[in-house]
């Protein structure tokens, strides 16, 4: 993976996949190594994302590594007007890799087209937001033993989510039986039921929350938003359908996991919280991790 | 009276593209860069066809297209023929085929892509042919044929 960029969770193999999940592993059991000393690493958050770019820094400083960089393009001289092609240009000068927040889609396909150093993408407006993914295929992998042959239910937003679109093209590669959880409005786009059809992959698809969860293996929830509505008493008449409460969660599977990319507002009822079935607090720890084996691998150290 | 009226309806050496879209033409004109050539070129427009209504039609002497080079034209013009012309002879017929990735020619749908927002030449991979989808290289949002709009 040395100098490969990490733009679009479908650059990576189902093997670089795995990979990086057995690297997480690794780190998670060994967190503070000395590995990244002497390198420098640019975190360029042109729109703010305090739980992402602290997650990045954690993982640098954890392995010794030095952080450039900004987190609100407006102390920058992207706010004077300088091109994202001419801050790249830049930072790859100093920067041995380049971490990118930015609220345009495709900007990190761009910056790494431009750049002399490795990008990874962390978040380019709605587009992608591969290290998320791939922390959460660590949650999946760290509480189902495997990625192979699971019931994964999707719930709430899956029109516009990303982080649930790109999940389910990264677990496609591992046999996976989707469930979609939505209201009309929100409904999984026809391009990514067409790709599960050419791929061969079942998916059902269905408006009642309840129905299925005794077969489900993992829950990944998501935020119903009020603007993604075109009819506001639609969103009145379904907002409630897509909360998660733990009375639901009676006679799920003892190992079924509750997943959220978070912030969570109130698609997960408090009281799940304590359940054994709620993940979403470990998932976002296991960032870190995940985050230290993408950059060191990418950089060839690993 | 005769010899100059040969020098616009006839060439000895070269291409014909007819069949295209009377809206398109310009359209091919740019695409091809056609305003950089220095050879003879003929352009008429909003010629009567039975086929298309008002068509245009363009003839290039001493000018031969590689298919690459031609397909680019099928975004705006897909019923195109090319007639390829020897010795006043018309020696090969061709149509137009949308090639599986288009660079530079069409823009992105999506208003909040980085190719809408600085200079960036744009690319798009062909994901469908019989009705035209465009996936944009850069933030992967798909451009309908209904909403192709040519830079
Ligand atoms: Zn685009």
């Amino acid at each position: 993976m040395k100098n490969k960029n990490l733009v679009s969770i479908t650059d990576f193999t189902r093997e670089e996949y795995l990979r990086i999940l057995e690297l997480a592993a690794e780190f998670e059991a060994k967190p503070r190594q000395d590995i990244l000393n002497g390198y420098v690493i640019s975190t360029l958050f042109f729109e703010p994302s305090t739980r992402t770019r602290l997650s990045f820094e954690t993982a640098i400083n954890g392995l010794g590594g030095r952080v450039v960089g900004f987190s609100d393009s407006g102390a920058t001289s992207a706010s004077k007007g300088e091109t994202l092609h001419d801050t790249i240009k830049m930072v790859s000068n100093y920067a041995d890799l380049i971490v990118m927040r930015h609220p345009l889609e495709g900007s990190a396909r761009l910056a790494s087209e431009v750049s002399s150093v490795p990008v990874v993408n962390a978040g380019d407006g709605a587009n992608q937001h591969p290290t998320q993914t791939l922390l959460d295929m660590y949650s999946i992998m760290k509480t189902q033993g495997t990625l192979e042959n699971l019931k994964i239910f999707m719930v709430g937003d899956l029109k516009y989510g990303r982080t649930v679109h790109s999940l389910l093209q990264a677990m496609s590669k591992f046999n996976p039986t989707f469930y979609f959880i939505s209201p009309d409005e929100l409904k999984m786009p026809p391009t990514y039921k067409l790709y599960l059809d050419k791929t061969g992959l079942n998916y059902i698809e269905g408006k009642d929350l309840t129905e299925f969860l005794p077969e489900a293996d993992i829950i990944y929830m998501t935020r119903v938003q009020q603007e993604r509505f075109t009819d506001p008493i639609e969103y009145e008449r379904v907002k409630n359908a897509y909360i998660l409460r733990r009375e639901m969660l009676e006679g799920t599977k003892e190992t079924m996991k509750v997943l959220h990319p978070l912030p969570r507002v109130n698609e997960i009822h408090t009281d799940v919280d304590a359940s054994p079935h709620a993940y979403y607090f470990d998932q976002a720890r296991n960032g870190v991790y995940v985050r230290m084996a993408i950059l060191t691998s990418i950089l060839g150290i690993k | 009276m005769k010899d100059k009226r040969l020098s616009v309806s006839a060439i000895k050496e070269g291409t014909v593209i007819d069949h295209i879209p009377a809206s398109a033409l310009f359209k091919v004109v740019s695409i091809l860069n056609l305003d950089k050539l220095d050879t003879m070129i003929t352009i008429g427009n909003s010629l009567g066809s039975s086929k298309l209504g008002k068509k245009g039609i363009i003839k290039l002497s001493k000018v031969f297209f590689k298919d690459d080079e031609i397909n680019k034209i099928a975004l705006v013009a897909p019923c195109a023929k090319l007639n390829i012309i020897r010795d006043y002879d018309v020696v090969e017929k061709r149509v137009v085929e949308i090639p599986d990735e288009i660079i530079g020619i069409a823009k992105c749908v999506n208003p909040i892509c980085i190719t809408n927002n600085e200079k960036v030449t744009t690319r798009f991979e062909v994901v469908s042919k019989s009705e035209v989808k465009l996936k944009c290289h850069y933030c992967e949002k798909i451009t309908d044929q209904d909403n192709i709009v040519i830079i």
